[in-house]
């Protein structure tokens, strides 16, 4: 979702783009039934591959620039081990509709990455994705947590594998000015609170939120409510079977108002962060004369800094997993799920290669990458940063959660300048008003919800 | 645009009426209709189809199965996004176009008296090549809210400061739980009483000790020697923390030139500024509240908040005038030509004023270029929808918001209801029908000259 959202000003482009490419790339699934059932020469595999030669196979997700580059490299590997040929189909920013289309036409990809739990069930509901085959099963069974199988299954059947995944319970900061200020990563809410005062008694606001993008704000009330309410209550309110009015919603919007309602914490005032777009948000964090301190948001970050700043992360950028507000620190996540929508024996290796550690490994060797594969050693990440990015999420076991505004309908929690997007930007305005924004948030959600049925 | 084509293009097909089911070449009738039936047919499957297809889906729910009569037409006249909508549509038909002809009109005047006419031309109508999702870029960029980065800003910034200055020590503030607290209308008043004789301490945090690398330390306060109130303000921050909060510790800076007053009763009795050691003596005897006046604390002017909700539909109003004045002008330099040079002159030689040839024979003698740039633009308005999508930031959209944009943020958006979706399209094809009944009209008397 994330490239999703970091394009999302691009998107007719990216959609004009898209249609040029997938008339490019038509008919090029055809016969290739004939595959020779010998076993390609396994060494140290941690995955053995059935021979594909000669079949040709498309793969559709969302990624773009380096993202396809990278992932480029898992499928050679793939297709070395099989000789089978994949071609990888970019989907735009709309995958959901991009993949509707292309089942009506009668051209799905063999394989595709699903940005959203709500999408595979909806594709599975609609019979638009196989279900996985055993060998895939098994692979799952011996690298992934129940948490992840559960999230790729759809009533008790097993569809997808979450390849590629993001940690959204991160705080970025700016080495230099912790350093000047004198603290160090905080573990507790308490803490942080602590550290948030001291920076800005320092002399630089403490935080950096790009408030122009409402999602960057649900992901905070997200960790925050996970965190303070915990996992049962999240689920309960990410399936609206608690009202936003719930008094855990009211307290865990307070406890959001002790940093984020404060003027002088945030880079510039409320005004200017209700004008900063994410992109901007980190920028300025780890510019040459830095307006903020830290940044929360999730491991993508890396990305932009690497990108857009001269900082290097790991020694001008650290990253601390979002403190705990209650017991236990928060983990949300994200994901591009690996689904078969063709069933052939090529797709289903394919798949079975995604949910294999070697198919883990080689992106993230190569970094900006996440696995969520519990058996994939954490050397295999190139530096310290993404180390601890997948430790942690690893580490929260089952209890992770996925984003929850990825969860509800588009109209309430994907669309800009409405439902909790929106009113999560009012609070930011009017952070007293918490009775008033819970009230406006049920409404929306209401009518949201009754709408997607 | 499509529905702009529809009775331009069904104008000139319908031609002359046929007589006694004969053509006027004497062809059967068949034949004629044979010949008309590509034209219709393309008609038919890309305008009356959609047209009708659109009015039909907007009596059904968001499923479209659900006939819910003319729910989904309430919904849009009660809805609060609506309602802006609809104002703000109203504000850029009547702003947008008359602004941009204004501008339009004064360049192509101007531009025929110079000599790098074709230049200047040139430069006006150079917005007109780039995309409106480009322009709309731009003008992010041109607005956002940092004077570094926003032009606006900047230009609003600059001037302002040309005529006021800020103060030392903007950002400064005490430490929230010391005896220094906020006051009304800024600056900053201890809350206990201090008499002669007890040295104060004022600590202020919140400036980069690297910002003032050049002060002094700051002095510890002491009542030796002296009479008077006497103490100390400095940043009570060391570089990589450290110190005892309201101490002064070796290395903190003084902050000097800082204004200082006694108050008792709500009076100001006495007031000093600091030296640069930090400290002051006040000529007073105490008990009196010391109060470090808002002056010392002003924050810099950071320029308009053009992206706020107050200016945001003016601002894109803004950046739609920059695009579009160089085709009202260019349009309009088209009928300047064609104005009888000799009325001109004849006026002229009759002694009026360049502003009375302007007003009374100039003017109306475009009036007709001029009502047809004005109906095109109006036509053009309406339907605006790139700008806002791309300079409204999110939490301002509502506020910039246009039925374009509802119609897609409802039936696409994540609204996903294509039933209010389709009944928005509806109200603006009403919107737009007596402006295109204008504009047949027109071109209809003209066909006929």
């Amino acid at each position: 979702m994330q490239a999703a959202r970091r394009t999302r000003r691009a998107a007719a482009v990216a959609a004009a783009v898209t249609l040029a490419l997938t008339a490019a790339g038509c008919g090029s699934d055809d016969d290739s039934g004939e595959a020779k059932k010998e076993k390609a020469p396994a060494k140290e595999n941690s995955v053995s591959l059935p021979n594909l030669k000669g079949q040709k196979l498309t793969l559709a997700a969302i990624w773009t620039g380096p993202e396809q580059k990278r992932f480029t490299k898992v499928l050679d590997e793939f297709e070395k081990r099989t000789g089978a040929e994949v071609t990888f189909q970019p989907t735009g920013d709309n995958v959901a509709t991009f993949l509707g289309s292309k089942v009506e036409g009668g051209q799905p990809p063999d394989v595709a990455m699903l940005p959203q739990v709500g999408v595979l069930h909806e594709f599975a509901k609609k019979g638009w994705v196989k279900p996985a085959g055993p060998e895939t099963v098994a692979q799952l069974e011996k690298n992934f947590t129940k948490g992840w199988k559960d999230l790729g299954a759809y009533e008790g059947k097993q569809y997808g594998v979450y390849y590629k995944v993001a940690n959204k319970s991160l705080v970025w900061y700016n080495t230099s000015i912790f350093a000047d200020a004198g603290v160090s990563e905080p573990k507790t809410w308490d803490e942080f609170k602590t550290t948030v005062q001291t920076v800005s008694d320092y002399g630089v606001e403490p935080l950096s939120v790009g408030g122009a993008d409402g999602w960057v704000l649900t992901d905070w009330f997200e960790n925050i409510y996970l965190s303070q309410a915990g996992p049962e209550k999240y689920d309960q309110l990410a399936a609206h079977k608690i009202k936003w009015t719930d008094p855990s919603v009211t307290t865990a919007l307070n406890t959001l108002a002790e940093v984020l309602g404060k003027q002088e914490y945030l880079a510039g005032g409320v005004k200017k962060t209700l004008q900063t777009e994410f992109p901007a948000s980190i920028t300025q964090t780890f510019a040459k004369e830095p307006k903020a301190g830290m940044v929360y948001e999730g491991d993508f970050v890396a990305n932009f800094i690497e990108k857009e700043t001269k900082a290097k992360v790991g020694t001008d950028a650290k990253v601390f997993p979002f403190p705990a507000v209650g017991g236990e620190a928060p983990v949300v996540s994200a994901g591009d799920v690996a689904v078969v929508m063709k069933e052939s024996e090529g797709a289903q290796a394919l798949l079975t290669f995604l949910a294999s550690t070697d198919g883990a490994e080689i992106w993230a060797k190569q970094g900006g990458y996440t696995s969520p594969n519990k058996e994939l050693d954490l050397n295999s990440y190139p530096d310290e940063i993404s180390k601890k990015i997948a430790k942690a999420l690893i580490d929260a076991g089952d209890d992770f959660r996925f984003d929850m505004s990825d969860q509800a309908p588009g109209a309430f929690g994907g669309t800009k300048g409405r439902g909790e997007w929106k009113r999560l930007q009012d609070f930011l305005k009017n952070p007293k008003d918490v009775k008033n924004i819970q009230a406006q948030l049920e409404a929306d959600a209401a009518k949201a919800y009754k709408n997607a049925g | 645009m499509a529905t702009t084509t529809a009775p331009g293009t069904a104008a000139p097909a319908a031609g002359p009426p046929a007589r006694k089911r004969k053509t006027v070449l004497g062809a059967p009738l068949w034949v004629g209709l044979l010949f008309l039936l590509p034209a219709l047919v393309l008609l038919g499957a890309l305008v009356v189809y959609p047209i009708g297809y659109t009015v039909w889906r907007s009596l059904f729910g968001a499923n479209g199965s659900d006939f819910v009569w003319f729910d989904n037409y309430t919904e849009i006249f009660t809805g609060s996004d609506t309602q802006t909508a609809l104002k703000n549509n109203a504000v850029w038909v009547v702003l947008a176009p008359t602004v941009t002809t204004a501008l339009g009109l004064m360049f192509a005047v101007l531009t025929e008296r110079i000599r790098w006419a074709t230049a200047f031309k040139l430069v006006i109508f150079m917005p007109m090549a780039i995309s409106m999702l480009a322009a709309g870029i731009i003008f992010r960029l041109v607005y956002e809210a940092d004077p570094e980065r926003g032009v606006a800003n900047a230009v609003v910034v600059g001037v302002h400061d040309t005529f006021s200055e800020s103060s030392a020590y903007p950002k400064a503030k005490p430490r929230p739980k010391g005896d220094l607290a906020a006051q009304k209308g800024g600056g900053f008043t201890t809350k206990a009483t201090h008499d002669a004789g007890s040295p104060v301490a004022l600590p202020l945090v919140g400036i980069k000790p690297d910002e003032l690398s050049d002060a002094q330390d700051a002095k510890k306060p002491s009542s030796a020697g002296g009479e008077g109130l006497v103490g100390t303000v400095w940043l009570d921050f060391a570089k990589g923390g450290g110190g005892k909060p309201g101490e002064v510790d070796p290395g903190e800076k003084a902050l000097k030139g800082v204004k200082v007053e006694a108050v008792k009763d709500g009076e100001v009795v006495a007031s000093a500024r600091t030296a640069s050691d930090g400290t002051f003596t006040l000529d007073a005897e105490g008990p009196v509240q010391l109060r470090l006046p808002a002056s010392n604390f002003t924050t810099p002017y950071n320029g308009v908040d053009w992206l706020g909700p107050s200016l945001i539909t003016p601002a894109i109003i803004g950046s739609y005038v920059w695009m579009w004045s160089g085709f009202a002008m260019v349009l309009i330099a088209a009928g300047l030509a064609s104005v009888p040079r000799e009325l001109l002159e004849a006026a002229r030689v009759d002694g009026a004023s360049e502003w009375k040839v302007f007003t009374r024979i100039t003017v109306p003698l475009l009036a007709p270029v001029l009502a047809v740039v004005l109906v095109t633009l109006m036509i053009n308005v309406l339907k605006v929808f790139d700008l806002i999508w791309i300079i409204a930031p999110g939490s301002s959209m509502d506020d910039a918001n246009v039925l374009a944009l509802e119609l897609y943020l409802s039936s696409f958006g994540g609204g996903s209801n294509q039933g209010v979706g389709s009944a928005i399209g509806v109200l603006l094809l009403l919107l737009v029908l007596p402006v295109m009944y204008l504009n047949v009209r027109r071109m209809r008397r003209e066909a006929r000259r």
